[in-house]
């Protein structure tokens, strides 16, 4: 019994098999992991390590390094807000404390409605639009304390479901097309052709 | 004023709003470069990236071609792509996977070709969720187009591109932890030697790294010739570079411009750039490229940028990041929160980058928040010292990685140049600003 939807199981055979060893699936995986149920699951963490080839321990162990996955259950809106050099020049920290007040909830913290993750967050590589707020790593572009807290009333009412959707960085992602060959076949062609390049080079050589 | 008559190599189709479409790519000349390369052959293709002279733009600044010479003897194996960008104030690549996907694409199965690899891997930021989607949209339509599959455009040459996610950490940007993370591990940078993925990458195969605006210069590098692109800059610092511009200026942002041409100042004050200071201040201090590099003074405005230029003073233009302090800005703050960054980040792997820059952390967020002491400052040098020994440039390494010997640039260059700033903060019992 998969834990993973079927259609997103269907999506997790796929990612497994565009990879030449399984495991280098592992991250993509717990992405989807998070999109169905928001964090990281144990039951994830089981199903990820069938699919990769690897234990529970090592799925989480591998999880736990990254900051974008979860291993806690989150709001459904989890708010970064950038405080590094760029953004803590145009008032990162100050955007931050607002916000914290705005959502009720510390930083790290989740709102007591469930509905909001606060997160204190690192470069987020849009410097030129500080500081940063990202919600489900989209970027919101609200620099002010006014902008943040119509985002705040903006996501409350429902009404930026399109622009922000549930959590998953690939949620939206989907690959069509493929190289269906034998990697045996390409190898050879490959061999093939490096040893016409090598006839040219003692060619020249001469 | 800024020189800008350099042709827009990476930035042409950038301020057209489907400037990420394939419809857009195409009647803008877009993979008419792959259609020549498929006509040369693949060591003529190396060789025109070998003649541009082309450093890579992710920060370290090998050049291109020379990464990919080292594969010449023996096969590569697989072609990596980093777009892991996190160096804080970097945002190039942001701009180009979400503004030109199909750019990055194009330069990707170029380098492929001229590899001769047909597995390659677009590594991206998991905070990049458009650009994701775009990239792979890209990837789809280039499938759909024929420019990538079996058989491209019609040639022998087949490649596949595989879109992957990161997760979300600084350190995955070193190229060794990158490949650890597209294995499916912790981002833990591999241990040297071997010092390059070329002899041992991902499954322990030959693998080149190549940053993504490194790739998306190669369209137009094919179509125009290396020597095209060689003739722009001067030195070592070949064609144009897109510089990330933040901090305290009227208008940040990605500028692409020739490389040696300008200054500091010309980037920083043009109308058509950076347009000045935010009301009119000075510059108090400029960090060059990216928080793992020492700063500078105003009085280094006037340099040009340029990779020799930059090093010879004692600092690098790394990733192409400049961060503008002024005279309202809080440099013990700005260390600390840099520091804090580093501490974050560390993998934890080596000692004294995982210890060393909790410390330092902790001793700057005393003298920023009150509880400071007079010694703290010559504590903060005297640990520095201890992660890369002498505060040498380049710096002395004592770690697996170069995030351990990045820790110090910026304290001991805030502490080099506003030693009183610090003291001012042990006697005011914390930030003076606040």
């Amino acid at each position: 019994m998969s834990h993973f939807r079927s259609e997103l199981r269907q999506r997790a055979d796929e990612l497994v098999s565009l990879y030449p060893r399984r495991r280098s699936a592992m991250l993509p995986l717990l992405h989807l992991a998070q999109e169905q149920d928001g964090y990281v699951t144990d039951e994830a963490m089981v199903e990820v390590a069938e699919l990769t080839g690897t234990t529970p321990a090592e799925v989480r162990g591998t999880a736990a390094f990254y900051d974008m996955f979860h291993l806690e259950p989150v709001g459904r809106y989890v708010v970064g807000v950038c405080t590094n050099i760029a953004c803590l020049l145009a008032g990162g920290e100050e955007l931050l404390a607002h916000a914290s007040r705005t959502l009720g909830c510390a930083v790290g913290g989740t709102s007591t409605d469930g509905l909001f993750t606060l997160e204190e967050t690192e470069c987020l590589a849009d410097c030129n639009i500080a500081p940063v707020v990202q919600v489900n790593h989209r970027y919101v572009r609200t620099t002010t304390p006014e902008l943040f807290d119509a985002l705040v009333d903006d996501l409350r009412q429902g009404r930026l479901d399109h622009d922000v959707p549930p959590h998953g960085t690939l949620i939206r992602v989907r690959r069509s097309g493929g190289l269906r060959v034998a990697r045996e076949e390409l190898a050879a062609e490959r061999a093939e052709s490096r040893a016409a390049r090598d006839a040219r080079a003692a060619t020249e050589a001469k | 004023m800024a020189t800008l008559d350099a042709p827009r190599i990476v930035t042409s189709r950038a301020a057209y709003a489907d400037s990420h479409t394939l419809a857009r790519y195409l009647d803008t000349g877009g993979y008419q470069g792959l259609r020549q390369a498929l006509t040369m052959f693949p060591e003529q293709v190396a060789a025109e990236v070998d003649a541009a002279s082309l450093l890579g733009r992710g920060g370290a600044g090998f050049p291109a071609g020379r990464k990919w010479s080292m594969l010449r003897k023996s096969p590569v194996s697989y072609l990596v792509v980093n777009g892991d960008e996190s160096e804080p104030a970097t945002f190039k690549d942001h701009f180009l996977v979400e503004r030109d996907p199909h750019q990055l694409v194009e330069g990707v199965i170029i380098a492929a070709y001229a590899l001769q690899v047909t597995q390659a891997f677009i590594f991206l930021r998991g905070e990049f969720a458009l650009g994701l989607e775009r990239v792979q949209q890209a990837v789809n339509e280039a499938y759909e187009h024929g420019a990538l599959g079996r058989g491209i455009f019609g040639s022998s040459f087949s490649l596949d591109i595989v879109v992957h996610p990161g997760a979300g950490a600084y350190i995955c940007g070193e190229e060794t932890a990158l490949i650890e993370a597209l294995e499916g591990k912790r981002g833990f940078p591999r241990i040297k030697p071997p010092y390059f993925p070329a002899v041992t990458g991902l499954y322990g195969e030959p693998t080149v790294v190549n940053n993504v605006e490194t790739m998306s210069n190669l369209p137009w590098i094919v179509q125009h010739g290396g020597a095209a692109f060689a003739a722009l800059g001067a030195g070592r610092s070949t064609g144009t570079r897109l510089f990330a511009l933040a901090g305290r200026v009227r208008n940040p942002g990605v500028f692409e411009i020739e490389m040696v041409k300008n200054t500091f100042r010309d980037l920083i004050f043009d109308p058509r750039l950076g347009g000045g200071i935010i009301d009119d201040r000075r510059v108090k201090a400029i960090i060059p490229g990216g928080v793992s590099a020492p700063w500078f003074g105003p009085e280094l405005l006037d340099l040009p940028l340029g990779q020799d230029e930059v090093a010879e003073r004692g600092s690098m233009l790394g990733s192409g990041s400049i961060v503008v302090m002024d005279e309202t800005s809080c440099v013990v703050r700005a260390a600390w929160r840099i520091t804090k960054f580093f501490s974050r980040e560390s993998c934890g792997q080596c000692t004294p980058c995982r210890e060393g820059s909790g410390w330092l952390e902790r001793i700057l967020y005393r003298l920023e928040h009150g509880g400071g002491r007079l010694e703290d400052v010559d504590l903060l040098l005297d640990l520095s010292d201890n992660i890369a020994p002498g505060l040498t440039w380049p710096p002395q390494q004592t770690t697996i990685c170069v995030l351990g010997p990045s820790i110090p640039s910026s304290i001991h260059a805030a502490i080099s140049m506003f030693r009183d700033d610090f003291y001012e903060h042990v006697e005011h019992g914390g930030c003076p600003h606040d």
